[in-house]
C-alpha cells in the first residue's frame, strides 16, 4: 500500500543474520557430536528455534510489521504448540 | 451505498483479453472466470464421484458379488472417497463461490493475489489428472480408503504414488486459495467495510482460510512420509522398525479432521447470506454468528482423535478428544438457532435456495446428532466402522456442504451467469433428491446400529432390507441430480435474462449487474454509517 511506511534494512544486516544462521547450523551439527542423552532433541530443536527466530524477525521483517501480524504469527505458534500438548496426550499416557 | 451501473462494459463472460475461446479462460485472472473454472472441474469430478457411488449402492443392492468382487468394490470405495473430498468438497465452495464472489462481496475489483488464484486452479488440475494417473496406469487402483491408512498404504501392491503425490498437489491448491483469501480480506475490503460488517459469508472463508492454511501443509508432510515409507521404507509408521501407525492416524486427522470444517464453514456461510435474503429479515445474532465461526474453526482444529477411539489411544487422549468434540457441537448449534431465529416473523419468500437452505437444516441437525453419538466414547465402539459412521458423514458432508452448494448455485446463478433457471423444475430437482438422500442414507444409520460393517462389498442376510432401500434411494437421487443439472445448464444458456437484484438481497454483490462486469465495480464502493449486509 503506498501509504505505508516501509523500514529499509542496510544489507549489512542481513549478512550479520545470514552468517549467524549459518553458525547456528554448524553448531546444530555439531551438538549430536556430545551425548546429551534424553536431551540430544531438545538441544537441536533449540538451535532451530534459535534460527527460526532470526529468519522470521529480520528476513520475513516481522521486527517492523504491525503488531498485528505479529499477532498472527504468535497465534500459529500457538496452535503448533497446542497440537503437540493434545497429541502427546496420547503418547504420554498410554 | 453506492451502486454501480456499468451495462456497457462487457460483463466477465463476454470479456475478450489477450486469449480467445478456451484459452481465454484456462489463462484468465479474473477471479469470477476462476470461480467458474473450479465449478466445471468440480462438477465433472462430482459426476464421476456420483457414478462410483451408484456402482457401490448397486454392488450391495444384494448379499455377495452383485456387479464387482471385493477388490474391485475396495478400488470403488477408495475412488470415490478421494474424489468427492479432496476434489469436490475440500474445494468447495470457497474455490467457487468465494472466488466469484468475494472480491465482489468486499467491493474489490479482484483478489489480493490474481495469478497465484490461478494457479491454484492449474495446481488442483494437475491434482486431479495425478490421480486419475493412479487409477488407469500401473499395478492397480489404491485400495486404502480415502484415508490412506498406514501400514497397509505402503505396504499395498496397488498403485498408491500417484495418488498420494496428487493429493499433496491438492493441498497446495488449497493453501495457495486460503493464503489469498486471507489476504484479500484483510487488505482489499473497500472504505467503511469493517469487520463488524462483513458478509457472514466472507467471515466463514476467512475462518476456513486459516483452517486451509494451518492444517494442510500437515497433511502434505504425512502424505509425503507415506511415499517415503513406500519408496525408501524409512519406518516411521512401521511397527516392525520401531515407527508407529497410530503417529500416522494422528497426522493425518490432525488435517482431516478441521478438512470437515473446510468444507462445512462455507457452507453455513452461504446458509447465512441465504436465510436472511429469503426471510427478508436482517440476520438474528450476527455476532454470535461470526464468534460460533471463529469458535469452529479454533476448537474444531483440536478434535482429530475422536476418529480414533479404538485404534488404542491413551485413555487420558479419548477423555480429551471426546469431550472437545462435545465442545464443538455448541457453536454449531448456535448458528442452528440463529437461523431459525432469523426466519422468525420473517417476511418468507418460498424459492428454490430457501427449500435447499431449509433442507440443508434438517439433514446438518441429523448429522450433527448423530455426530454427538460417535463423539460419545462408549457408544462410539458399538458403531465404530460401521454403516452408521458412514449414514453420519454423508448427512454432515453432502447433507451439509452439499445442499447448502445446490443452495448457494440456486441463489447466485442468476448473477453467475445473468439468466434465471425454471423454478418449477428446481423446485422438482429438489424434492426429488431429497427424498432420494433421506432414502439412500437414512437406512444406513439403522444398518450401523444393527452391525453392518463398512467398507464391505458383502453382508449377512439380516441387512438385505435396509441396503435394498438404501440403493433405491441412490437411484431416486441421482435423478434428481439429473433433473438440477439439465435445468440449470439449459437456463444458463438459454434461460430469461435475470435481472441485478432479483431476490432483493443486501451484500454489495446485488449491486452490480447480472453478469458482473469484468472489474466488478467501476468505482469501489464506500458504505455508509448506516449501511450493512443485512439492513432490511
Amino acid at each position: 500500500m503506498s501509504n505505508e511506511k516501509h523500514h529499509i534494512v542496510p544489507y549489512r544486516v542481513y549478512v550479520f543474520v545470514l552468517l549467524g544462521l549459518i553458525a547456528l547450523t554448524l553448531l546444530s551439527i555439531e551438538i549430536t557430536h556430545i551425548d546429551l542423552g534424553s536431551l540430544t532433541v531438545a538441544g537441536a530443536m533449540v538451535f532451530a528455534a534459535v534460527k527460526s527466530y532470526l529468519v522470521l524477525t529480520w528476513f520475513m521483517h516481522l521486527k517492523y510489521d504491525k503488531p498485528y501480524i505479529v499477532t498472527m504469527v504468535i497465534f500459529v505458534f500457538a496452535v503448533f504448540a497446542v497440537t503437540i500438548v493434545v497429541t502427546f496426550l496420547d503418547y504420554l499416557y498410554r | 451505498m453506492n451502486s454501480t451501473s456499468i451495462e456497457n462494459v462487457a460483463n466477465y463472460l463476454k470479456y475478450k483479453g489477450k486469449y480467445k475461446g478456451l484459452l481465454g479462460w484456462i489463462f484468465s485472472t479474473d477471479h469470477k472466470r476462476i470461480g467458474l473454472l473450479y465449478l466445471y472441474s468440480m462438477a465433472t469430478m462430482f459426476s464421476v464421484g456420483v457414478l462410483l457411488g451408484l456402482a457401490m449402492k448397486l454392488e450391495l443392492l444384494a448379499p455377495g458379488k452383485t456387479i464387482m468382487d471385493a477388490q474391485s468394490y475396495n478400488a470403488t470405495f477408495t475412488v470415490h472417497g478421494v474424489i468427492m473430498i479432496f476434489m469436490v468438497v475440500v474445494p468447495g465452495l470457497p474455490a467457487v463461490f468465494g472466488n466469484f464472489l468475494l472480491p465482489i462481496m468486499i467491493g474489490a475489483k479482484d483478489v489480493a493475489f490474481p495469478k497465484l488464484n490461478l494457479l491454484s486452479w492449474w495446481l488442483y488440475v494437475a491434482g486431479v489428472f495425478l490421480v486419475l494417473a493412479a487409477l488407469l496406469f500401473g499395478p492397480g487402483t489404491p485400495d486404502t480408503g480415502w484415508t490412506f491408512y498406514a501400514p497397509y498404504s505402503f505396504k499395498t501392491g496397488t498403485n498408491m504414488l500417484p495418488a498420494v503425490f496428487g493429493a499433496f498437489v491438492l493441498g497446495f491448491s488449497s493453501i495457495l486459495t486460503g493464503l489469498n483469501f486471507l489476504v484479500t480480506i484483510h487488505r482489499l475490503r473497500c472504505p467503511g467495510l469493517k469487520w463488524s460488517k462483513l458478509p457472514l459469508f466472507v467471515w466463514t472463508l476467512y475462518g476456513t482460510a486459516w483452517i486451509q492454511l494451518l492444517a494442510t501443509p500437515v497433511v502434505g508432510i504425512t502424505l509425503v512420509l507415506i511415499a517415503l515409507e513406500r519408496l525408501f521404507g524409512v519406518g516411521i509408521f512401521d511397527p516392525a522398525m520401531g515407527g508407529d501407525p497410530i503417529l500416522y492416524q494422528h497426522l493425518f486427522w490432525i488435517y482431516s479432521h478441521p478438512a470437515v470444517y473446510i468444507m462445512i464453514l462455507p457452507a453455513m456461510g452461504a446458509i447465512s447470506e441465504i436465510i436472511p435474503t429469503f426471510s427478508q429479515k436482517h440476520i438474528f445474532g450476527y455476532k454470535a454468528l461470526i464468534a460460533s465461526t471463529m469458535a469452529i474453526a479454533f476448537v474444531g482444529y483440536l478434535v482429530w482423535g475422536h476418529h480414533m477411539f479404538t485404534a488404542g489411544m491413551s485413555g487420558t487422549a479419548q477423555y480429551y478428544f471426546s469431550l472437545l468434540t462435545f465442545i464443538v457441537a455448541i457453536p454449531s448449534a448456535i448458528k442452528v438457532f440463529n437461523w431459525i431465529s432469523t426466519m422468525y416473523k420473517g417476511s418468507i419468500n418460498l424459492q428454490t435456495p430457501f427449500y435447499w437452505a431449509a433442507s440443508f437444516i434438517f439433514v446438518f441437525l441429523i448429522g450433527g446428532l448423530s455426530g454427538l453419538v460417535l463423539g460419545a466414547l462408549a457408544a462410539n465402539i458399538y458403531v465404530h466402522d460401521t454403516a452408521f459412521v458412514v449414514a453420519h458423514f454423508h448427512y454432515i458432508v453432502f447433507g451439509g456442504t452439499g445442499f447448502a452448494f445446490f443452495a448457494a448455485i440456486h441463489y447466485w446463478f442468476p448473477k453467475i451467469f445473468g439468466r434465471m433457471y425454471d423454478k418449477a423444475w428446481a423446485n422438482t430437482g429438489w424434492i426429488v433428491f431429497f427424498i432420494g438422500f433421506l432414502t439412500l442414507y437414512s437406512p444406513m444409520f439403522y444398518l450401523g446400529m444393527m452391525g453392518m460393517p463398512r467398507r464391505y462389498y458383502d453382508y449377512l442376510q439380516e441387512f438385505h432390507g435396509g441396503n435394498i432401500l438404501s440403493t433405491i434411494g441412490s437411484w431416486v437421487l441421482v435423478t434428481g441430480f439429473i433433473i438440477i443439472i439439465v435445468n440449470l445448464v439449459r437456463s444458463a444458456r438459454i434461460g430469461p435474462k435475470a435481472e441485478m437484484n432479483p431476490w432483493n438481497g443486501k451484500t454489495l454483490e446485488w449491486t452490480v449487474p447480472s453478469p458482473p462486469p469484468l472489474e466488478n465495480f467501476d468505482e469501489i464502493p464506500e458504505l455508509g454509517e448506516n449501511d450493512g449486509p443485512y439492513n432490511y
